[in-house]
């Protein structure tokens, strides 16, 4: 292949490969920080204890983070099928993205939920501040540079699962790196595929970087 | 405005039970400053915390401005508690919020409209001397500059009580000074009445009118600063007038003299001196100001047995001082 076939093949694939994991991220970004927030809230001497609630859902989020990706994809079918439609193109490949990413966005956002000093918890609550005003203007509020870039992180493993669209008929840079690239050996694609997802990846990062650094007023 | 009846705490973990306050009763008067002293560990933080239920107290009572807040839920709880400031040890403050932000805050959580919330944080900023920096962020500013921010945003519901968690344990001493010259001065000019905790016995000096001492759970002595200092057994006293060891040297009399008040105006120990010709020993002492009384305490020694000066001690004690003979009981002195 010369690089004038190879470029039509790009563009679509970097479309699809954005498009993937940006809708997986926003549906990520939302049900991550929900469950995130939970874990949290409902561990013991938490905001709004619950220790069985919790044990749950810990036990889900870390199954949900144990299978892999590939595996995961596969099993979830008929629930794919269900949610979009279809099992077979992007909008199948987003489903089980958003489903793999959600319990590994959750534990982050735990993890910067818990860096919040508990004193500023405890002089809002002797303020009288309500359990939503502190999750909300204490918590998520005070965490917000530790949960950019959690899912700065979050979005970086998503597109490495794109990756693995092509399975369930999705596309994107790592379906064509495997089609062709893998498959063909058509050393032209790789080294092109390579090359963009490694561009994105940078530019997620700095991005993330940027916004939290904005965000952290020390 | 306080009232704390036979408060009780403990903490039960896996294997063991901790009682952090074990029975405890006081009460603080309107406008009053009163310390509770003891060492990390005394159970003091816990006592503080029950106070506003941020601890809910295994047993006992907490009244303020005659409510028993222990009898309060929810919603209710929670307005008891916009009427009650409180200050930290480390400060509390939100650090993604300026300092105007974080003084709001409070003003949020009650409800106050916006124009009359930004009126109110300049006002409570004027008040801790800050209103310069009410856009920078925490991070930017002192301890101390942090600590006045975390008293106005305690005043910010105009709360009638203030709890102090040892506020200005993480200041250095001149800061600390200045903390608490502005915590008298709220006291003062505000009628606030504040219940502080600590385990610094300068604070105790400088702005307290009652204090309590706290060890294990319990307060071992409790009452106006000026009376606990003229009793010669308190632990206040002790700590707060340093005196060499008691260690009287053979045909002397060792007393120690405390006195309170106008007495520390008068000259008695040149008076005792001339009136029965003797060569009076000052060993050890300290007079100061606490809670605007001058209050001393010295360790005199007498030429003598204990036996042989019954009348000089007589006359200090009616000079209106407190004296305590050091000296071993011998067997007719015992009586």
């Amino acid at each position: 292949m010369s690089w004038d076939e190879v470029t039509p093949l790009l563009w679509p694939a970097t479309v699809d490969t954005l498009v993937m994991t940006g809708v997986a991220t926003l549906f990520t970004a939302v049900l991550g920080l929900l469950l995130g927030v939970l874990l949290v809230v409902t561990e013991r001497g938490g905001l709004l204890p619950a220790p069985p609630v919790n044990r749950v859902l810990g036990l889900v989020v870390d199954i949900g983070r144990s299978l892999p990706f590939l595996i995961l994809m596969v099993a979830i079918i008929p629930f794919t099928r269900a949610v979009v439609g279809t099992s077979i193109g992007n909008a199948a490949a987003i489903v089980p993205l958003t489903v793999g990413a959600i319990p590994f966005y959750a534990r982050l956002v735990e993890i910067a939920l818990r860096e919040v000093d508990p004193g500023v918890v405890a002089a809002a609550n002797a303020m009288g501040a309500t359990r939503r005003e502190i999750v909300g203007k204490v918590l998520l509020r005070e965490a917000r540079p530790g949960l950019v870039s959690g899912l700065t992180v979050t979005v970086i493993a998503l597109i490495g699962y794109t990756a693995m669209a092509g399975t369930v008929g999705g596309g994107g840079l790592g379906n064509l790196a495997v089609v062709y690239g893998y498959e063909r050996f058509e050393t032209k694609v790789m080294v092109a595929t390579v090359a963009l997802l490694v561009v994105i990846v940078l530019a997620v990062q700095a991005i993330g970087d940027l916004v939290a650094r904005r965000l952290t007023h020390k | 405005m306080i009232q704390i009846e036979k408060l009780r705490k403990v903490y039960r973990g896996r294997d063991r039970e901790v009682t952090a306050v074990d029975g405890v009763d006081l009460t603080v008067a309107e406008g009053e400053v009163f310390g509770v002293l003891g060492r990390s560990g005394a159970g003091k933080s816990t006592l503080l915390r029950c106070v506003n239920l941020l601890e809910r107290p295994d047993e006992g009572r907490v009244v303020i401005d005659g409510r028993d807040l222990l009898s309060l839920r929810g919603a209710e709880l929670r307005r008891a508690r916009q009427g009650i400031g409180m200050i930290h040890q480390h400060f509390g403050l939100l650090g993604s919020r300026t300092v105007a932000g974080n003084v709001a805050f409070p003003l949020e959580v009650m409800g106050v409209p916006r124009a009359e919330r930004a009126r109110r944080v300049a006002e409570l900023l004027d008040l801790v001397g800050l209103g310069d920096h009410a856009k920078a962020y925490p991070s930017r500013i002192s301890g101390g500059q942090k600590q006045r921010v975390g008293i106005a945003r305690a005043l910010a519901g105009r709360p009638k009580v203030l709890l102090s968690d040892e506020a200005t344990s993480a200041l250095d001493p001149e800061t600390t000074a200045s903390i608490l010259d502005l915590l008298r001065d709220l006291n003062r000019r505000l009628g606030l009445t504040i219940l502080l905790i600590t385990h610094e016995m300068d604070v105790v000096k400088s702005i307290c009118d009652s204090a309590a001492i706290m060890r294990d759970g319990r307060l071992t002595e409790s009452g106006p600063v000026p009376e606990l200092l003229a009793r010669p057994d308190s632990d206040l006293a002790r700590g707060l007038f340093p005196l060499p060891p008691a260690d009287p040297r053979e045909g002397t009399t060792l007393v120690e003299v405390t006195f309170v008040g106008s007495v520390a105006d008068e000259p008695f120990v040149s008076a005792l001196a001339r009136k029965y010709s003797l060569d009076v020993n000052i060993l050890g002492g300290a007079v100061e100001t606490v809670a605007g009384e001058r209050v001393g305490r010295l360790q005199l020694e007498l030429p003598g047995d204990p036996s042989l000066n019954a009348a000089q001690l007589a006359f200090l004690r009616e000079s209106g001082l407190t004296v305590t003979v050091l000296n071993p009981a011998t067997p007719e002195e015992a009586r």
